[in-house]
């Protein structure tokens, strides 16, 4: 048991594990009923259900963000590439005779699919071959990226009907939320091209020490252009889930300061900013961390205005409890409390 | 300690400005410093000689205060210091000149040299009387600099001049100069020694660290050489011989390993004609190596001899095309080959094991098995991973075979030893089942017993087909291994010799022989008396 606990512990999805299991507690205890999950209809509805439809964007865009922070880099645009999905999606759907006919809905994806894939080869090409750095390469297309997708959209909000695409967004499959099915599709498309392939290794070797990897023949300039390209795909879909929700593309405020919501997951499922080994598994508990911490910030009754200020607290608390400065602090208190306690220390 | 006395303090100056002594640092697995002590005096130049890894910068970061001393004492002026910070250190008079220039391009030299101390007019600084200050400084090293201008918008050479200015700014007592001429040119390395004579009689103690022999000899009064983390030894510098200074710095090594040489000796005799692998003329890289012709034939072991930047290390950087080259051409087994990347050298199965472990070689925070497959895996590209039984068997045929403790596949390679680090890397090499394998010091700093293991794994790759390009400071291990042996000297080949010939005193020769130097003879009685036993 003891054993157990250690290994736990020891784990880098610990500390984020418990921050999950802190708010789910939190909630729990403000709203006795929050674990309940109800069946209408054949489909699941709840709050922990709620969780999970509304984190999958964030999960979406932090999955592709990983791989980019584990070489180094870091992609700022994921918000306007977003933004610009919705508004191909929206405007072909609106150019269409019949939005609601499911292969005109296939072919606005795809389009906005393919267009996030030239995008994502741009960014590709600014780090790799311009040798830019990452976070001025991207910022270009982050501001650049909403304007592009005003003009697409032309100033407008394009607000379409068309039952097919609306399902992405708000549409169940078996009770389930078709978003949560798209997640588990990225996530698992993610995990088995890295780590069925070599593909995580190297990025992950590239990440730790470019030169060395140069010298033992990677090529980094491919990697790199696959994951900005991997990155911008992802964002586009959660564009796609974002937009289908509201039914609406709003080229400036779709998909806001999702960027920094997909790297604090990141940063909380462990991943270091500085590049290397990083955790898909970490950075899905990562988005369930923040997603959960906006529902709380509605069922304790938190006022909307001061949601920013009480996220910022909870990152910060699972920040320091991430740094090795305060993880050697709290060995060194947990020790001197065992000292006290008059027991044998087993060594680290 | 060596039984070797002092050299004399100079006239008029008899008490050191610096005294350590006894100095020890460790870090994990190697000794850095073992019991050094090292001492200057005011108005004096004084050299810090030894090849890589024999604790030169140790020496001076435990002076400067960047690393803490495990043992041993300090004094600076007569008074016992103990330095936590390199602003401690500088507070108390010592400045410091790095190789890269660590000042800010983006600001003026008057910034740049007042930096930390700008002259302050109502809590505002005061930009008038900083550039007049600034000018002073500069006029008093005699050079002609606007103190307003960028810095970024000078020469390396004057950048490398106002940093010595903004370090006798701080009112030095000593002052360190670390690798200061490696960028400059003649002219430029004269203006340097001007106004480091003009310093010298003004009472400034000067550490002077150089790999460029004649330099070291034209300016120094003193030197203090190292080898592997012990002091060999202070000595005036008239009164050393350049060969004797050499054979201080490389050494030779007590050994155990004759039977490896007979081995050698007997796998060349029985050599018929061996087919040439490759074949190089003229290759060469502005500002690393002047042209050069390299053969190596199949099975041979090349020995690469000479001074650090004597251009061994570049002309092997060359040949792994880990650098491109300028000029020449390279002929792989009858292939006209331009080698453009790492890569497309392995792709000719030549792999190069770098001397610079931690930043080009190993990959710290992956595992043991990760580090082993990671050429051979970039070989075979992403989509086709090497499957994981198949990754485990080679990892645990490397640990056996090469002795890599812990015998853990799943170690992450950063908590090894030097030693089990390089062999992890020998691993990654091997894996690829290169034709020629080159081996930059393969053995720095690592244990005695793991240097063995590693030359008795070189001569039996040989024996089985292997070229091998061996690159090593320690001239006994070069001259153990190698059938054939390469010698460098300032940026040429200077020989191209069989090894039965040679023997360490005219390797030594050959290294250190300067072109205008009569000294560089050979003694034919080494004065070795006073070496460490």
């Amino acid at each position: 048991m003891t054993a157990l606990l250690a290994r736990l512990a020891a784990s880098r999805l610990f500390w984020p594990l418990v921050m999950l299991a802190v708010l789910l507690i939190i909630d729990v205890i403000a709203v006795p009923g929050f674990f309940s999950i109800t069946v209408r209809d054949g489909n699941l509805y709840g709050s922990l259900i709620d969780i999970l439809r509304n984190g999958a964007p964030t999960l979406i865009v932090a999955i592709g963000m990983t791989l980019v922070i584990a070489t180094r880099g870091i992609d700022l645009s994921v918000g306007a590439v977003a933004a610009i999905s919705g508004a191909v999606a929206c405007s072909i759907l609106l150019g269409s005779p019949d939005p609601g006919n499911p292969a005109t809905v296939a072919v606005a994806i795809v389009v906005a699919l393919l267009i996030s894939l030239v995008l994502g080869v741009w960014n590709g090409f600014l780090v790799a071959v311009l040798g830019i750095q990452p976070i001025i390469a991207t910022l270009i297309l982050m501001t650049a990226g909403r304007g592009v997708a005003m003009l697409i959209t032309e100033g407008q909000i394009l607000t379409v009907t068309s039952p097919p695409f609306k399902a992405l967004g708000s549409g169940f499959w078996f009770g389930i939320p078709i978003a949560v099915y798209i997640a588990a599709a990225v996530f698992a498309v993610a995990a088995t091209l890295t780590r069925r392939t070599a593909l995580g290794m190297m990025i992950e070797a590239v990440g730790i020490n470019p030169e060395a990897s140069r010298q033992a023949g990677i090529r980094a300039r491919g990697l790199l252009f696959a994951v900005y390209t991997f990155s911008a795909v992802c964002a586009a879909v959660a564009g796609l889930i974002l937009t289908a929700n509201t039914m609406a593309a709003d080229a400036n405020n779709a998909a806001l300061f999702i960027e920094l919501d997909a790297i604090l997951a990141v940063v909380i499922g462990g991943t270091s900013l500085a590049g290397g080994r990083y955790s898909l598994a970490g950075t899905l508990v990562g988005a369930l961390v923040i997603q959960t911490l906006v529902t709380t910030v509605y069922t304790v009754g938190i006022p909307p205005i001061a949601t920013m200020v009480f996220k910022a607290a909870v990152v910060t608390v699972v920040c320091l409890l991430q740094s090795p400065t305060t993880n050697q602090a709290l060995a060194s208190f947990r020790r001197s409390l065992a000292v006290r306690a008059g027991k044998g220390v087993a060594s680290a | 300690m060596t039984d070797h006395t002092r050299p004399p303090a100079p006239d008029g100056a008899p008490e050191p400005v610096v005294e350590m002594t006894g100095i020890s640092i460790s870090f994990p697995g190697v000794k850095a410093l073992d019991t050094v002590s090292f001492r200057m005096f005011p108005g004096e130049v004084h050299s810090l000689m030894g090849e890589n890894g024999a604790g030169k910068s140790t020496l001076i970061k435990a002076l400067t205060g960047v690393y803490q001393i495990d043992s041993g004492t300090i004094v600076l002026g007569g008074e016992e210091v103990s330095f936590h910070s390199t602003a401690q250190a500088q507070d108390a008079g010592i400045s410091t000149v790095y190789q890269e220039v660590n000042l800010l391009p983006n600001l003026s030299v008057a910034e740049n040299i007042m930096l930390g101390r700008e002259p302050r007019r109502f809590g505002a600084i005061d930009t008038r009387r900083m550039r007049a200050r600034a000018r002073e400084v500069l006029a008093g090293l005699g050079l002609d600099v606007d103190p307003g201008s960028l810095l970024g918008a000078h020469s390396l050479a004057i950048q490398q001049l106002i940093a010595i200015a903004r370090a006798i700014n701080i009112d030095a007592r000593v002052l360190i100069l670390d690798e200061p001429t490696s960028s400059l040119d003649a002219d430029e390395v004269a203006e340097l020694f001007r106004i480091i004579r003009s310093l010298k009689e003004a009472g400034v103690a000067i550490l002077f660290v150089s790999h460029f022999l004649d330099q070291v000899y034209e300016i120094a009064d003193r030197l203090t050489v190292l080898r592997n983390g012990r002091l060999v030894g202070e000595y005036l510098t008239p009164d050393l011989l350049r060969i004797d200074l050499v054979q201080k710095m490389i050494g030779k090594e007590i050994t155990t390993l004759d039977d490896l040489e007979q081995r050698v000796r007997e796998s060349e005799s029985d050599a018929g004609d061996p087919t040439v692998f490759l074949k190089a003329r003229g290759i060469g890289r502005r500002g690393a190596v002047n042209p050069v012709d390299v053969t190596i034939h199949e099975g041979e072991v090349v020995g690469f001899a000479g001074l650090l930047g004597s251009g061994r290390t570049e002309v092997a950087r060359l040949l792994g095309g880990i650098d491109r080259v300028d000029s020449g051409t390279l002929t792989v087994r009858d292939d006209g080959t331009r080698l453009r990347s790492p890569r497309q050298a392995l792709s000719h199965r030549i792999a190069y094991s770098s001397e610079n472990r931690r930043s080009e070689g190993i990959v710290d925070e992956l595992t043991v098995r990760d580090n082993i497959i990671l050429a051979l895996q970039a070989d075979r590209g992403w989509f086709r991973p090497i499957p994981k039984k198949r990754q485990d068997e080679l990892a645990q045929s490397y640990i056996q075979a090469l002795g890599i403790r812990p015998a853990d596949a799943d170690a992450v390679v950063r908590n090894l030893s030097g030693g089990n680090q390089q062999k992890v890397l020998l691993a990654r090499w091997l894996a690829v089942a290169p034709r020629l394998l080159i081996l930059d010091e393969p053995t720095r700093g690592i244990d005695i017993g793991a240097k063995a293991e590693i030359q008795k794994l070189v001569v039996s790759l040989a024996e089985n087909g292997m070229s091998v390009v061996y690159i090593s400071a320690e001239l006994e291990e070069v001259l153990r291994l190698s059938h054939r042996v390469v010698v460098m000297r300032d940026r040429r080949k200077v020989a191209d010799l069989a090894n039965d010939d040679l023997t360490v005193d005219s390797l030594l020769a050959l290294i250190a022989e300067g072109s205008d130097d009569a000294d560089a003879v050979p003694d034919p009685t080494p004065a070795t008396a006073e070496e460490p036993a």
